[in-house]
This record gives structure tokens, sequence and C-alpha cells, in this order.
């Protein structure tokens, strides 16, 4: 039986499914059960949160991965498996906290800086590091790097994610570097980069922690930042 | 009349009338419910003044409104909205005249590149037989001003290009958000005398510029007769979405009577459907609610239906350019102009090919033979535009030069006249009866008259390596030696006395 819910949580993020009224990449699927469903229907089983998240949502994310190496899947199917990946965790939120854990691989404030609209690639990292099994907070565009810092204090976050896609708002993210360090939380806080005008090189030159070129860099980077930082 | 651009006598339909109508139709009901979601609170109140229903909300850190504008708004903006638009010029010959019937396009460049990219021909020696050969090598700067200098004086050089929309970033150290507009446009102005299209980074510096352009044509009357400067505004965010600091612009620039293009550029499979009908709905709508912020800003403002639809890569949501479904929403989005009676403002050339090559031609030749076939009045994203529109080539804009000129030549009206009938008959008749039956002193006179296309005037002589590149590079740089038509000193003098910001090293006459 277990078992069972388990492979239709794979098979339901494969198909990109968050809910019943999703269609899936396949026909018939609109009015089944979809990852919120099956999620909630293993936990009233006694399942526990650790199987659902490893044996569930992460491998049908890992199996994901894959179809988009092989060129089977592409950039709208994973982010449609992300979204599911995080319906998901959010049915499992309360269950997590009442265990005492922090909700998956760690806390990410994610934000386009300050006179910067740009989202599309903001967005895809947020959701992609969702699916990743990081616990995500968005605070959209145009954020003053004092209020991203502010958010970060208050979500006790891990990691700090900035976009910037022009040349003239780029400059913006050093501020929130300065911030962190002014705050003497940079060594609590580490700040990854991304956006086309940026590169590694300007990471460093502003002291932000990486850069990544897109959402699976992100991954990568974050996942290697939160270990090395041992928060969690 | 435009003495410009090429006249696409019998502009392709690809929607019909029921079409059209069912996207118009959509669009209305969209703007309706959802209503589109504003960032801006005196754009918002004009709405809501002109009978819109207003709810505000918050969206992140920021205010915002959800507006549902009524068909009546619409209709009304569509009534205010002149069908006759011009695009002055400091040259008068080269001014863009507009007009709701007209099928005149227009090719120009676009984009604001961060990139440069300069090519320089290297030899090298093979090591299989030592011969030696010379390949281009491509290097990568950053844009800055002497680059947007250079470019729009070659835009002045290139005889296809109809208008110039500033092309290159600027990132000098010294440029800054407070001067950046005024250099800009004194760069644009003094090397072209072609109309000059930009968006403007900061509402402070509208003042500035405009009186630099007054400056230029001679007083507030003559720049309103001869608008030299037009600006684009992307006020909207997609989907749906009103930005705020643009919206301010938007305002404000409708309200000094120059032309100004509503640019909306949703990506299919990103921020809009990626399905031809969904995403005609949503970018038509988006482009209505800016005419309707711009006509209640000013009624009778000219404005040019800007909307740009690209699709986006499936593998990584960038843009994607050279592909059939960019062509089918931008030629869509001519007609629906041209239903509106409004002009139009519309896209090709831009290539997804990081450099000049085979990539690039391919892409590039596609979108300029598919698109223009719609007549849009106004074609940007032409002239050296790569890498989804992160660099710019002046090699890769002068093979371009001649592929409009091959797409202008294509589009060019058919000659076939009842009077010329009985000299084509006694033509065959002569050739039929002469020894060799050869017609080739019979197309002397239209290779006189320059009424035969060129040949590809990039063409290498090398058998085994592809020269096209070097030749153009050859060409470019004999461009770049003609003598720039500065502004004359008086008016240079004039403008550096009078318009804070610009910086010494852009004046033509100080050194
Ligand atoms: C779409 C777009 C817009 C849309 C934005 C819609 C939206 N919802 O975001 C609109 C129309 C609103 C817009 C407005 C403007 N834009 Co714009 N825009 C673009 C465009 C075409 C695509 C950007 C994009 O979404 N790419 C796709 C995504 C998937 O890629 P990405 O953002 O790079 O993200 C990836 C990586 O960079 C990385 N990444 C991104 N963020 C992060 C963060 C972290 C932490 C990490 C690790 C990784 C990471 O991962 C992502 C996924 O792979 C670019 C052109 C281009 N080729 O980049 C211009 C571009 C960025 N815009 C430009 C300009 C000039 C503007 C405007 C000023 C007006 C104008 N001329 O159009 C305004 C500015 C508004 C403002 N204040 O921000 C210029 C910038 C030049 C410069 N100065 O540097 C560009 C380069 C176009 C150009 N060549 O002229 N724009």
């Amino acid at each position: 039986m277990g078992d069972k819910i388990i492979e239709r949580i794979v098979e339901n993020v494969l198909q990109g499914r968050r809910n019943k009224d999703d269609e899936g990449i396949e026909e018939d699927y609109i009015g089944e059960p979809g990852v919120a469903e099956l999620v909630q229907e293993a936990l009233d089983n006694g399942i526990d949160t650790n199987t659902i998240l490893l044996e569930g949502l992460s491998k049908g994310m890992e199996q994901v991965g894959e179809k988009y190496e092989t060129g089977e899947y592409f950039i709208p199917d994973m982010l449609t498996a992300a979204e599911a990946v995080e319906a998901g965790m959010t049915v499992m939120e309360p269950h997590l906290a009442s265990e005492g854990g922090s909700g998956g691989k760690g806390k990410v404030i994610m934000a386009t800086v300050e006179k910067d609209l740009h989202d599309i690639g903001k967005n895809l990292v947020s959701i992609m590091l969702k699916g990743a099994g990081f616990n995500v907070v968005d605070m959209g565009i145009d954020v003053p790097a004092a209020r991203i810092v502010e958010a970060a204090e208050e979500e006790n976050a891990d990691l700090i994610g900035l976009s910037a896609l022009l040349n003239t708002t780029m400059t913006n993210m050093e501020d929130v570097v300065k911030e962190l360090d002014k705050k003497g939380l940079h060594d609590k806080v580490k700040v990854i980069i991304g956006g086309a005008p940026t590169s590694d090189d300007f990471a460093a030159e502003i002291g932000a922690d990486g850069y990544g070129k897109d959402a699976f860099a992100a991954i990568r980077i974050a996942e290697n930042l939160i270990q090395a930082g041992g928060t969690k | 009349m435009s003495q410009r651009g090429v006249d696409v006598t019998k502009p392709y339909e690809r929607l019909n009338r029921e079409q059209i109508e069912l996207v118009h139709r959509t669009s209305l009901d969209l703007l309706e419910n959802p209503g589109i979601l504003c960032y801006n609170q005196e754009c918002v109140t004009m709405l809501e003044k002109a009978g819109a229903k207003v709810k505000a909300t918050r969206e992140g850190e920021h205010d915002a409104w959800w507006v549902s504008i009524p068909e009546k708004i619409i209709k009304q903006a569509l009534d205010t909205a002149p069908s006759k638009v011009v695009l002055g010029a400091r040259d008068p010959e080269n001014k863009i005249v507009m007009e709701a019937e007209g099928t005149r396009v227009h090719f120009g460049t676009g984009s604001e590149t961060n990139y440069w990219l300069e090519i320089e021909a290297e030899t090298f020696v093979s090591k299989i037989d030592g011969r030696e050969e010379v390949f281009p090598v491509m290097k990568k700067n950053r844009g800055n001003l002497e680059y947007l200098c250079r470019s729009a004086h070659l835009s002045e050089q290139l005889e296809n290009l109809d208008f110039f929309l500033r092309n290159v970033n600027v990132q000098d150290s010294d440029i800054t958000g407070e001067n950046k507009d005024v250099n800009m446009f004194f760069a644009a102005l003094n090397h072209t005398t072609k109309p000059i299209v930009s968006g403007i980074s900061s509402l402070d510096q509208l003042e500035k510029v405009i009186d630099m352009a007054e400056l230029i044509a001679g007083g507030k009357e003559e720049l309103l007769k001869n608008p030299l400067i037009t600006f684009i505004t992307s006020v909207i965010k997609s989907p749906l979405q009103v930005v705020d600091e643009t919206a301010e612009k938007l305002m404000a620039i409708s309200r000094k009577n120059l032309p100004v293009i509503i640019s909306t550029s949703p990506q299919g499979g990103s921020t809009a459907p990626i399905e031809e009908f969904g995403m005609m709905a949503q970018v038509n709508a988006e482009v209505l609610a800016g005419i309707a912020i711009n006509q209640l800003s000013n009624p009778g403002a000219p404005v040019i239906y800007g909307a740009v639809p690209v699709r986006a890569r499936m593998d990584d949501l960038h843009d994607m350019y050279g592909v059939p479904e960019f062509c089918h929403y931008n030629i869509d989005c001519a007609q629906m102009a041209r239903y509106y009676q409004v002009p139009c403002y519309s896209t090709a050339g831009v290539a997804d090919a990081k450099i000049p090559g085979v990539q690039a031609a391919v892409e590039k030749m596609f979108t300029y033979t598919s698109v223009p076939s719609s007549a849009p009045d106004l074609v940007h994203y032409a002239f050296g535009l790569l890498d989804k529109t992160q660099t710019f080539s002046p090699e890769q804009a002068v093979l371009e030069n001649h592929q409009i000129g091959m797409v202008k030549a294509l589009y060019a009206g058919s000659k076939i006249e009842p009077q010329d009938a009985d000299r084509i008959k006694s033509m065959i008749g002569e050739v039929m009866a002469s020894p060799y039956k050869l017609y080739a002193r019979y197309a002397r006179k239209m290779l006189r008259r320059g009424e035969i296309f060129p040949g590809f005037p990039f063409e290498g002589d090398s058998e085994d390596q592809d020269h096209t590149l070097l030749v153009a590079h050859e060409k470019m740089k004999e461009l770049e030696q003609v003598e720039p038509k500065y502004l004359p000193e008086d008016v240079c003098k004039s403008i550096f006395e009078k318009i804070p910001g610009l910086l010494p090293r852009l004046n033509p006459y100080s050194k």
C-alpha cells in the first residue's frame, strides 16, 4: 500500500501535477489525485516524512533531472515538476515543523535587487531550489538591500540568492553583502548571485560567496555552501 | 508619404477577419477580467476616473492595484489615437511618415546590447602543410559611448537602414544614472541624420533630452512638427502588469506630444501562453492597456503599437527568435495594429546565434522575409543584433544591410503593365529570329537603371574557406572612414552650454 502511494508520488512529480485539478504530460490525469493529495494520503497512512521526501519527491525530481539530461524533458517540464514537489512540501510542512526539522535542505531568501524588475530567471531559480528541497522565501522584484538582509535575519536563513539583469542594478548586489558584513551576519548567511551581466569575477569583486550561471548551478552552489557552513 | 522603406503593397494576411475580431474580443475580456495589475498609483487613479474598477492589493514588497478596464476606455483610446504618426529626422529626407492605410515597412536597429563584437583578421599557419590562412578572430567587448557613436555613424552609411534605435549599452566609468540619457541621445543625434528612437532610463532627464532636441530642431514648435526623437516605453511587464516607473515615464512623455512606442515583450512559454491564440490575446491586451494610459494622459498624443512577442527556448527559458512561432506572433500583431489603425512597431532580424555565420544567416533571413510580409510600419532589432539581443556586431550589420536590401527588393510591387505587352512580344520575336537566341542585350538597360539586384557583395574568392565575414569587415572599415555628418558647430556649442551632464569628449569641435 505504502509503496504504491510513494510510486504514485514519483509518477505525479514526473507528470508535474500539484493536485487533482492539474493536467499531466500525458492525457487523462485531470481529477486523479496529484502530489498534494497523495502526500496527504501517505501521511494519513502513517508513512514518515523522510520516506515521502527521499523515496517520493526527491526521487521523482531526480528522474526528471535524468530525463532533462537525455533531452526527453525540457525546462517547462522541470518547472512543473518542481512545483509539484513544492505542493507536496507544503502539505508536509506542519509535520516537519512538529518533528523539529528545518524543512528541507536549508532556507534561502531569493530576490531581484533594487530597481530591477526582471524575474523570469530568478523565479526559475526559486522554483528549482524548492524542487531540490530547499525552503525558499521569494521576496519578488525591486527589493532594497536592507529589506533582504532584514528578511534573512527574521527567517533565520542560510543563504541569500540575488538576481540582477541590468548592468546598472548589479551594483546593488554589493550593498547586500556590505549590509550583511555590517551586521556581522555574513559568516552565517552566504550570498549567491546570478543574472546575465554578472560573473564569477564580479561575485569575487563584491565579496559574494558564489555565482551561478543557471538554476542547476544555483542548486549545486547552494548545496555546497550550506554543507560547508554546516548550519543544519 | 515616406521616401524610405519599402511598400509591401499587398500585406500577407495570416488571420482572417473573424480571427482578428476574436483576438480583439478576447483581449477586451481579459482587460476586464482578470484586468491588469498596476503598480503606479497615479495611473490607477486616472483609469478609475475614466471608469475602471479598482482593487488594492500587495505584491511582494510593493503596493499594487487590480484594475478592471471596461471596453469603453479602450474604444475611446483607439478613437483618439492618431492614425498618422511621423518620426522626424535631422535630414527631412529621412523622415518616416506612417499612415493608417500605409503599407510601407521601415527597418531599424534595436535593443541595448551589453557587448560589441570586435573582429580582426588574423593569419594562421596550418599544422598539416604549413599553409597560411586568414581567419576572423572575435572578441566581445563591453559596450561604451564610443561604440554607440560608431554604431550611429555606421547606421548613417547603411542605405537600407531607416531609423536608429540606440543599440549599444554605454558602460563607461563616467556614465551615471544622471547623465546616461543626455549622452546617449547626443551621441546618436550627432552621428546620424535618420530618425532616433530610444528608451529613457531616468525621467529626470526627459526635459534635458527634449531641450536638446529642440535646440537641434530649432524650437518647440519645430520639434513637434519634426519630432527628431521617438521614445520607447516598456510599460508592461507580462503578463498584464503595469510597471510603476515606466508608467510614470509613459504618462510624462505622452503629455509632451512626442511619439511614443508602447512596447511589451511577452515570452511565449514563460510570461505568456506559447500557443498563438493565447499569446495574441494577451500581447494585444497589453498594448491596448498601454495605449489607453497614453491616450488618457493626453488624448490625441502620437502613439505606436509596439508588440515584441517572442518565444521561450524550451531548454533554458531564454528568448528565441529564429523560429516560426515568433513570426506568427509578429505577423498577427501587425494585422491587429492595422485593424486598430495605429502604426505598428515590429521585430525581425535578431538572431539566437552568438556570432556571425551560418546560424545567424539562416535565422535572420527567415524572420526578415516573413515578418515584413504583413507590412508593419517599423521593424526593429535589425542590423547586427546577435545572441538574443546581447551582442552587436558592426560587420553583421553591414551584411544585413544587404539582406534587407534583398527583402526590400522582394516586396517591391510587380511591374506587369499592359503598355509593355507589345514591346515584350517584339523582343521575344527578335531574339527567336537571331542566331544565338540570347536575351543578354535586353538586360543591359535594366542593369544600367539599377533595376537588377546586385549579387552577393561579400563573396570571397577562396575555394575552401568562407571569407564572407572578412570581406564584410573590410567594407565596415571603409564605411567607418566616411566623415560623420556632425551637428552644426553653433548648435553643438549651444547644446554644450545649455544641457548639463554632457561629456566634453563627445563634442566634435572641441578637439
Ligand atoms: C524578458 C526581459 C525583460 C522583461 C522582464 C520580464 C520578467 N518577468 O522578468 C521586461 C520587458 C519587463 C524587461 C524590462 C526591461 N529590460 Co529587459 N530583458 C529581458 C530579456 C529579453 C530576457 C531576460 C530573461 O528573462 N532571460 C531568461 C532567463 C531564464 O534567464 P536569466 O534571467 O539570465 O536567468 C538565468 C541565469 O542568469 C541564472 N540566474 C538568474 N538569477 C539568478 C540568481 C541566482 C542567485 C543564481 C545563482 C542564478 C541566477 O539562472 C537563470 C536560469 O537559467 C533580456 C535579454 C537577454 N537576452 O537577457 C532583456 C534585458 C536584460 N533587458 C534590458 C533592458 C535595457 C530593459 C529595460 C531597461 C527596458 C528595455 N530597454 O527593454 C527594462 C528595465 C526594467 C527594470 N527596471 O528592470 C537589457 C539590459 C541591458 C543592460 N543595461 O544591462 C537586456 C539585456 C536586453 C537588451 N539587450 O537590451 N526586460
